[in-house]
C-alpha cells in the first residue's frame, strides 16, 4: 500500500508539532522518520496511525483519504518503544486480540498466531505473560502482534531503543529481513542515524516539525542538503570548519589562519566571493599524510578498529580516522590530507549546501 | 527473612519485633477486652466476673439480641444494602469519571479537578441541611422518590437516599484515586489498542480496566467498610427503625435515660465487625499489592 502524506500540519495550541509535511511511501517501501527527540517524527506516526487527527492536510492510503478514519478501521500494525503488550493477557491472547477484533475464525487465529510465533522464535512463550519475558522477547511478542493482523502498513516507534545493543543490531537485521520477505510497507521511527542508514530504503529527516529531507540513504550520507543533516548522518560526525573561498592562479582555495586547502573548480566555484562559508568533511575523508595542512595531534580516542584523532589547526580542530598503529601520541605534528570530492560547503546564514540542492 | 526486611541480623529483627508488638499491647488488650465482655455479666480487667465480683459470671445473655430482638437482621440487611449500593455507585462513577479525567482533555477538567478535591476536603456534617431539603425535595418525585423496591428510592427515609448521599461524598476520592491508577497507565497501551482495533470504550473495558484491578478492589473494598460502619448519614435522614441501619442500632442502645449495658453494646459492635474481618481476609490478598508497587510487571 501507497501512503502519501499532503502538506500535513499538526498544531497544539500555536506550536506546530508537524508542519506541513508532504511526502510519499511506495507500495513495500521502508521509509525511516529520523530527527532529534521532539522533532515531530513521533507525531507524524501517530497521525498515520490515526490517533492524532491532522489540524490541516491530508494522508492518503493510496489513493483513499484518511482523515477521517478512525484507527480501527485502517488496517495498521504498530510497534512501541515501550512494547506497550496488553500485561494481563498470555502471550498467545496478546498475539490474537487484533484478529478477535476482526472477528477472525479461531482455526485461522491459531494457524496465524503459531506461524508468526515460529517465525520469531516466541511460540515456546505462548502461555507466558509479557511480565515474565525479557526485554528482547517482548519487543518480539510487539513485533508479531503487529503482524498477525496482516496489516497494509506497519509502524515502528523507536522500537529498539530499550534493548541491549546486541540484541539491537540483531533485531535490526530481522525487522528488515521480515519487512522484505512479507512486502509490507513500513515507517519507522527513530533518533538512531545508525538504524535509519541500515534499514531504510528512504530516510525522511525532520527538524523542529519540518521535513529537512528525503531520500536515500547513500544520497543523504554523500549529499547532505543542509548543515543539520551533515551534522546529524554519520558517525564520528562531520568536522565543520569555517573558511573563505578565494581564486588564485585560476585554482580555488578554501582558507583560513593556518589553513589552506585547494578545491575542485565546480566545488569551489560555488562558495567563491560569499564571504564566510562553512567547510564540512566527514572523518573517515581526512588522512594523515607525508604532506598538506600542518596540526598536532590534541586528543587520541581509540575506537578499536581506527583511533579518532583530534587535531589541532591554527585554532580550530578537526577529527581525523587514523590507523592505530601509527602510535599517534599528544603533541606529535600531522599533516593531513583532505579528500577534495569529499568536501562539502554551506552556505552560514540559510544552513543549505551550496553544492546540492 | 532478615534480608528481605532490609535489616542486618536476627537479633535486630528481633528487637523490632518485640518493640512493635509492646506498641500494639493496648489495641490488642482493647480488642481482646471486648471479646470477653460480650459472653460476661462484668468484668474486672479482663478477667470476667459474676454479680458479687467472683471471678466466672459467663452468659450468652448479651448476644440474646441475635435471637430475641428480629430488627437486628433488618438492620443488617439494610447496612448489606447500604454498603453494596454504595460500593457499585462509587466504583462505577468513580472508574469513568477517572478515566475521563485522565485521558481526555475537555474544557473545565483542570477547574473540575480542582473542585472535586475542595469537596473531599469540606466536612459532610456542614451540609446535612442543606441534603435534608434535596432529598425532601427528590422524595415528592414519583417512583423514584419513594416507589423503589429493597432501597426505597432516593428520597427522604429511605436506603436509597442515603446511599445517594453517601456515593455523592465518597466520590471526590474515589474519582482521585481511580486517575491517580489511570495515570500509570502507559498511553502506548491505550494507543496499540486503538490501533488493534478497539473502539474508546472497549479499550477502557479490555484493556485498561484489567490493569487497574488493584485499585478497583481498593476502592471497592473502602466503600464497602465505610457505608457498613457509616453512622451519621443514615442516622441523620433514615428516621424509622425499619429503614435504619446498624450503626444507629448501635447508638440507639446508649439511651439517655436508661443504664446502658456496655457488655451487649460490645457484642453488637462485634456483631458488626464480623463481616468486616472477613472482608478483609478475602481481599487483603488485593490490599497488599497496592502497597506492593500496584500493576507493575502483570498481574
Amino acid at each position: 500500500m501507497k501512503v502519501r502524506l499532503e502538506n500535513l500540519t499538526k498544531r497544539w495550541g500555536s506550536i506546530y508539532a508537524v508542519h506541513d509535511i508532504n511526502l510519499a511511501v511506495d507500495d513495500g517501501e521502508f521509509v525511516a522518520f529520523l530527527g532529534p527527540s521532539g522533532c515531530g517524527k513521533t507525531t507524524t506516526l501517530l497521525l498515520i496511525a490515526g490517533i492524532y487527527k491532522p489540524t490541516t492536510g491530508r494522508i492518503l492510503f493510496d489513493e483513499r483519504v484518511m482523515n477521517q478514519v478512525p484507527p480501527k478501521n485502517r488496517n495498521v500494525g504498530m510497534v512501541f518503544q515501550s512494547y506497550a503488550l496488553y500485561p494481563h493477557m498470555t502471550v498467545y491472547e496478546n498475539l490474537v486480540f487484533p484478529m478477535k477484533l476482526k472477528r477472525v475464525s479461531t482455526t485461522e487465529m491459531k494457524e496465524r498466531a503459531q506461524r508468526v510465533a515460529d517465525m520469531l522464535g516466541i511460540a515456546h512463550l505462548l502461555e507466558r505473560r509479557p511480565g515474565q519475558l525479557s526485554g528482547g522477547q517482548q519487543q518480539r511478542v510487539a513485533l508479531g502482534r503487529a503482524l498477525t493482523k496482516q496489516p497494509d502498513l506497519l509502524l515502528f516507534d523507536e522500537p529498539l531503543s530499550n534493548l541491549d545493543a546486541r540484541l539491537r543490531l540483531s533485531m535490526r537485521a530481522e525487522i528488515k529481513r521480515l519487512q522484505i520477505e512479507m512486502g509490507i510497507t513500513a515507517i519507522y521511527v527513530t533518533h538512531d542515524q545508525v538504524e535509519a542508514m541500515t534499514m531504510a530504503d528512504r530516510i525522511a529527516v525532520m527538524k523542529d516539525g519540518m521535513l529537512q529531507a528525503y531520500c536515500s540513504p547513500d544520497e543523504l550520507y554523500e549529499r547532505p542538503p543542509t548543515l543539520f543533516i551533515a551534522g546529524f548522518v554519520g558517525n564520528p560526525p562531520m568536522n565543520f570548519i569555517e573558511v573563505e573561498v578565494v581564486q588564485r592562479d585560476g585554482i580555488y582555495h578554501a582558507q583560513r589562519p593556518g589553513f589552506d586547502l585547494p578545491l575542485l573548480p565546480e566545488r569551489g566555484a560555488q562558495a567563491a566571493g560569499r564571504g564566510r562559508v562553512i567547510l564540512g568533511i566527514r572523518p573517515e575523508d581526512v588522512a594523515i599524510a607525508d604532506e598538506g595542512i600542518a596540526g598536532e595531534v590534541y586528543v587520541v580516542e581509540p575506537l578499536g578498529r581506527d583511533d579518532l584523532i583530534d587535531v589541532r589547526i591554527g585554532d580550530t580542530h578537526v577529527h581525523v580516522l587514523a590507523d592505530p598503529t601509527l602510535n599517534l601520541r599528544l603533541g606529535d605534528p600531522v599533516t593531513l590530507r583532505f579528500n577534495p570530492k569529499k568536501i562539502q560547503l554551506f552556505d552560514p546564514e540559510t544552513e543549505r549546501s551550496l553544492l546540492w540542492t | 527473612m532478615d534480608d528481605r526486611l532490609g535489616i542486618g541480623s536476627r537479633w535486630q529483627a528481633l528487637i523490632l519485633l518485640v518493640a512493635l508488638g509492646v506498641l500494639t499491647i493496648p489495641i490488642v488488650i482493647g480488642y481482646l477486652w471486648i471479646v470477653i465482655s460480650t459472653f460476661s455479666q462484668r468484668t474486672y480487667g479482663l478477667v470476667p466476673v459474676d454479680a458479687s465480683g467472683q471471678p466466672g459470671g459467663l452468659t450468652l445473655r448479651n448476644w440474646s439480641f441475635l435471637w430475641t430482638d428480629p430488627n437486628i437482621w433488618r438492620v443488617s440487611l439494610n447496612s448489606l444494602i447500604l454498603a453494596l449500593g454504595l460500593t457499585v455507585g462509587v466504583v462505577l462513577v468513580s472508574s469513568l469519571a477517572g478515566y475521563a479525567l485522565s485521558r481526555i482533555s475537555f474544557p473545565g477538567r483542570r477547574i473540575f479537578l480542582g473542585t472535586t478535591l475542595v469537596l473531599h476536603a469540606f466536612p459532610s456534617i456542614t451540609l446535612l441541611i442543606a441534603i435534608f431539603f434535596v432529598l425532601r425535595w427528590i422524595s415528592g418525585i414519583p417512583v423514584l422518590g419513594r416507589g423503589i423496591p429493597l432501597i426505597g428510592g432516593f428520597g427522604y427515609n429511605t436506603l436509597g437516599g442515603v446511599i445517594l448521599v453517601m456515593v455523592a461524598l465518597q466520590l471526590p476520592l474515589g474519582i482521585w484515586l481511580m486517575k491517580g491508577f489511570f495515570d500509570q497507565i502507559s498511553w502506548d497501551i491505550e494507543r496499540a489498542a486503538l490501533i488493534d482495533g478497539c473502539s474508546r470504550l472497549r479499550t477502557w473495558w479490555q484493556i485498561i480496566l484489567p490493569q487497574i484491578r488493584p485499585g478497583i478492589a481498593a476502592l471497592s473494598i473502602f466503600s464497602f467498610i465505610s457505608g457498613w460502619n457509616e453512622f451519621l448519614i443514615p442516622y441523620t435522614y433514615i428516621t424509622d427503625s425499619q429503614n435504619s441501619t446498624i450503626a444507629a442500632y448501635l447508638n440507639s442502645l446508649l439511651g439517655d435515660t436508661a443504664p446502658v449495658n456496655y457488655s451487649q453494646v460490645a457484642a453488637v459492635g462485634l456483631f458488626q465487625l464480623i463481616p468486616v474481618i472477613l472482608f478483609f481476609i478475602f481481599t487483603q490478598e488485593y490490599l497488599l499489592s497496592i502497597f506492593a508497587g500496584g500493576t507493575k510487571g502483570g498481574t
